[in-house]
């Protein structure tokens, strides 16, 4: 028998220890020792991208990477896009824009566009760079027109409720006339209902106070 | 008559990209006597949200207590005699299950149009990757590894590899001349039709085999229950389809079998008949083990033993008049069949009633021949035999406008059938044709005819420069060109298939008051379920959100048939649709009033249940009376309707390196009514680009008898930078014997892209293939053989 390996790593924020071959797939170790099979095999080969998870930030195939190699490392999967039971912007894009249809690839599609719209930083990534970005995730259902369309509504709306965020935060200044107090003493909630429920860091997302009910609808 | 645009009017499109409110679990208005519409609406994918978070089980995803993992030992020769069979002693077999033929309790076969396909291998070897013992083992690497320690020694017969070497009948591998099928249809007096015409026109087109690849590996899981029964479970398209099958493999009635689909990762035809093998193997590992096994293909397993399109050569000869006009089509069609019927007879039979195209001839002649060959059965894939005697008509047409000195959408409009026409087996075209307006609506689009002048002019000028030695940046010597193809598809199954399928779909009430659809239907990415909740939501006037529906499972869905054959929202929707009328009729009877939304419906349902007990409705597919078919002939209404679309391609070719790559789409599809305008259009674009991937870049190659690249490196497949931005414009001329005005849209947008790709190569290069996939390989001998030409 193979010599076994003990393993800590995180997995979608959790600490997790496996004892697993060192050669393991770090597509088993997920599926089979975290439990996780939201990750898929496509083809084993690192061709289809169905296994993308992301490593560090990073987006790898996850048949090729070894478990010797997650040593202490960050591991995000589809599991871990969504914070809580609502879905994220991205996730939300793809239900309601036909980016999603058999959906076994859908799981390397979101980390990969999730780690995409990461590095965009709140621009809006073009058509061409998007398809780029999914060039190593292989989709036979839906001619992928509706997966740039969804990633890139995805990434609007993210920068749309931003700005609302931005602009509500500043709003308590221009309110103090009317309502002096209350809005001095606790500055907006600073989260849209949306943004409540993204899993995309925006960089200009200020720090969340608690105790104050929804500033609008 | 109605027309939408999907994606390219501006306020659709806006409306569409900037996404509604998660509406998942949207609550409704509290009265609402005029419900929101259901039907027409893109309502969020019913199985989208698990499909997004990982929560969705396929059948890899799932672990049962006990459970062992299955192998599969195959041949490596195309065709022999088994003599031997070895197993290492060297290794360790301890808890290893091995099943062969002689562990089946009932009949070895898979049992379907015929039942020549041995479930495993006896001794007779009929082509490579043949199934010939089965392993078991609760480590799945301990049961990989048992694959290399075993040894089967075949003796080796020469082998049929090709449609020529089966006609050529050296080898005899079925009955006198290696034909499984041949079916001829004839119309009008075809010798009169060619002396009548002005121009002959003849071409030979060839057509290779194309993958599924599903994007889900295929996969069973197989139990064996303490009442002797049996239970599978997996990835499949047609789950009595699999119930009919382990019936006969294990001699059990059909109440001891049970077929529950999983989470389906794409279908397209791959997983009509091949999971009836997979099943039984599975069963039986489970039947000899008494524990659950688990039988999931890698991809190299999956390329190389499971079905695949049929590949083709097909003659067109057709006269003209001057004008253009047909008056006589003569179409021999083989397709190679593989080692076992399977399917082919009737993938066959759909290819020839398609292959004169969706024009109005006199006089036709359509022969069309499957034949036997030592390679894995080739089975259905979207399309079905459609796609390539479509392809075969479409790139001859586009060859004939060119002998002609005709624009080919002119030829085309003048020859498209219209209201009234009739089709080679005599039936006339009573409602839903849209071939000219399909034409019209895609040049309109796509610019067709600014684009083919300014393709024309671009390349005579950079043809000029080149010679004058001026070069486009980068060297690079490219030529762009626009085709175009018109392609039909029968909704339905063919002929009196339907009749005899006698498909029966039901919809009940819950205990706790909310309509539940009950049909063997099964979603594979494709929306069936969100479109069979929107049908029944709109006439029972509730939300689709409120409508349930059962997995497809033996025990408890009724047989609605196959998910197959673009029948599953016209005709198994029809069903339900009519079951959702009658459902409200007996509410509305029953409290005496009339329903109003959720709430209301399921205040009625409780009380209906509570006074009256369960409630169940079903209907049974009944014939339209005026359609009339014999089978024996081949003569009247083959499809109840068909869909009609026309596909413009614009191309970019590289004349050194010979790559094409696929500029823009633009296409028009007339499909009835569209349910769901966001899944009908993510039908067209993903159909259209397996088709551009099969007119481009997917060839099986052959080494021997097996796949020789069975990987996704290198058996290409478009990915996101292949694909083209497409333009799709969705057409709704009712069909009046559909839900809503329905018909088909799963398979027809595969049938149309090749011929249009055939085409847009040929105006940009010059160079007319005859053969697909267009690899660089071939455009650049295309080219030399053009250059030799002048």
């Amino acid at each position: 028998m193979s010599a076994v390996l003990t393993l800590d790593f995180t997995v979608n924020g959790k600490r997790r220890r496996v004892r697993v071959p060192p050669m393991k797939r770090l597509l088993d170790v997920l599926r089979e020792d975290c439990g996780l099979t939201g990750t898929k095999e496509g083809c084993g080969e690192g061709e289809c991208g169905a296994c993308t998870v992301l490593m560090d930030g990073v987006p790898v195939n996850s048949c090729l990477v070894p478990a010797v190699q997650v040593a202490g490392v960050k591991i995000v999967t589809v599991e871990g896009l969504a914070k809580g039971p609502a879905l994220s912007v991205l996730q939300r894009a793809f239900v309601e824009l036909g980016g999603t249809q058999c959906g076994i690839c859908t799981p390397g599609i979101l980390v990969t566009a999730h780690a995409l719209l990461r590095r965009a930083k709140g621009r809006v990534p073009g058509d061409g760079e998007v398809r780029v970005a999914l060039a190593g995730n292989l989709c036979r259902c839906t001619g992928y027109q509706m997966i740039v369309n969804a990633v890139r509504a995805a990434a609007r709306e993210t920068r749309a409720s931003a700005r609302k965020r931005v602009a509500r935060a500043a709003k308590p200044v221009a309110r103090a006339k009317t309502r002096p107090v209350r809005a001095k003493a606790k500055p907006a909630r600073p989260k849209a209902k949306i943004a409540r429920t993204t899993a995309i860091p925006v960089k200009t997302q200020p720090k969340a106070v608690p105790g104050r009910k929804r500033a609008r609808r | 008559m109605p027309l939408r645009s999907i994606w390219t009017t501006g306020a659709r499109r806006r409306n569409l990209l900037r996404m509604t409110r998660t509406s998942t679990r949207r609550t409704r208005p509290k009265t609402t006597l005029r419900p929101e519409p259901a039907v027409g609406v893109s309502v969020p994918k019913r199985d989208g949200a698990d499909k997004v978070t990982g929560r969705a089980l396929y059948v890899d995803d799932l672990k049962l207590p006990g459970m062992l993992h299955g192998r599969t030992v195959r041949s490596t020769v195309a065709r022999g005699i088994i003599r031997r069979i070895e197993f290492d002693p060297a290794f360790d077999w301890s808890g290893m299950v091995i099943a062969d033929h002689r562990d089946i309790p009932g009949e070895n076969c898979v049992a379907h149009i015929l039942e020549d396909q041995p479930l495993l291998a006896v001794r007779e070897i009929e082509h490579a990757d043949q199934a010939i013992l089965l392993l078991a083992h609760a480590d799945p690497e301990r049961a990989a590894a048992a694959l290399g320690a075993v040894r089967v020694e075949v003796e080796s017969l020469d082998a049929v590899l090709s449609i020529e070497d089966a006609l050529a009948a050296r080898v005899k591998i079925h009955g006198e001349d290696n034909v499984f099928k041949e079916y001829n249809i004839a119309r009008g007096d075809l010798a009169a039709g060619f002396a009548a015409a002005a121009v002959v026109v003849e071409g030979v087109y060839r057509c290779g085999h194309q993958e599924q690849l599903y994007l889900e590996n295929n996969g069973m899981i197989g139990e064996r229950t303490a009442e002797g029964g049996i239970v599978v479970r997996g990835s499949m398209q047609c789950p009595y389809f699999v119930h009919h099958a382990l019936q006969r493999a294990f001699g059990l009635p059909p109440e001891k079998v049970r077929v529950i689909q999983t989470v389906t990762g794409g279908g397209f035809g791959g997983k009509e008949d091949y999971p009836s093998v997979i099943a039984g193997h599975a069963a039986l590992l489970a039947w000899k083990s008494g524990r659950p096994v688990k039988l999931v293909y890698d991809r190299l397993e999956d390329i190389a033993s499971t079905t695949k399109r049929h590949p083709a050569v097909i003659r067109v000869r057709t006269g003209h008049q001057r004008d253009g006009t047909l008056v006589a089509t003569d179409v021999d069609a083989v397709m190679d069949g593989g080692a076992y019927v399977t399917l082919s007879p009737v993938v066959l039979s759909r290819g020839a009633l398609h292959a004169g195209g969706a024009y109005r001839c006199p006089n036709v002649r359509i022969r069309a021949r499957a034949v036997a060959t030592n390679t894995p059965p080739n089975g259905a894939f979207r399309g079905f035999g459609v796609p390539q005697t479509v392809y075969a008509m479409e790139s001859h047409m586009d060859r004939v406008a060119a002998e002609l000195g005709l624009d080919p959408l002119v030829l085309r409009r003048r020859n498209a059938v219209v209201l009234g026409d009739v089709t080679p087996t005599g039936q006339v075209l009573r409602e839903s044709v849209s071939a000219v307006e399909v034409l019209d609506r895609t040049a309109e689009r796509a610019g067709w005819a600014a684009k083919r002048g300014r393709y024309e002019r671009e390349n005579a000028a950079a043809e000029r420069a080149e010679r004058a030695g001026r070069f486009a940046s980068g060297g690079r010597r490219l030529r762009r060109g626009i085709g175009l193809a018109l392609g039909w598809h029968g909704a339905g199954f063919t002929g009196s298939g339907e009749v005899r399928l006698q498909s029966l779909a039901a919809l009940e009430l819950t205990p706790g008051g909310r309509p539940r659809v009950l049909a063997a239907n099964t979603e594979i990415g494709q929306g069936a379920i969100t479109v069979f909740t929107q049908m029944v939501a709109e006439r029972l006037g509730v939300a689709p959100g409120f409508v349930l529906v059962e997995t497809p499972d033996t025990d408890r869905v009724p047989d609605s048939g196959p998910t197959v054959a673009s029948r599953t929202t016209m005709v198994v929707g029809g069903l339900l649709e009519q079951c959702a009328r009658a459902m409200r009729e007996r509410l509305e009877l029953f409290a005496e009033r009339a329903l109003d939304g959720d709430a209301d419906f399921r205040r009625v349902a409780r009380r209906f249940l509570a006074e009256r007990g369960p409630l169940r409705v079903e209907r049974r597919y009944q014939k339209p009376p005026h359609i009339v078919w014999d089978e024996d002939t081949y003569k009247g209404d083959a499809y109840p309707c068909f869909s009609y679309g026309a596909v413009a391609v614009e191309i970019e070719a590289d004349l050194d390196t010979g790559e094409v790559s696929v500029l823009r789409v633009t296409t028009a599809q007339d499909i009835g009514k569209a349910i769901h305008p966001l899944l009908c259009a993510g039908q067209i674009e993903g159909g259209t680009l397996q088709g551009l991937g099969w007119a481009l870049l997917e060839e099986v190659r052959w080494k021997d008898g097996r796949v020789w690249n069975h990987q996704l490196t290198n058996y290409i497949i478009p990915t996101a930078v292949d694909a083209p931005p497409f333009d799709v414009v969705i057409v709704e001329n009712p069909y009046s014997g559909g839900p809503f005005g329905a018909k088909g849209v799963g398979e027809l947008p595969m049938d149309v892209p090749a011929g249009a790709v055939v085409a847009a190569v040929a105006h940009a290069t010059g160079a007319r293939l005859d053969e697909i996939p267009i690899t660089p390989e071939r455009l650049l001998r295309a080219l030399d053989g053009r250059k030799e030409g002048r």
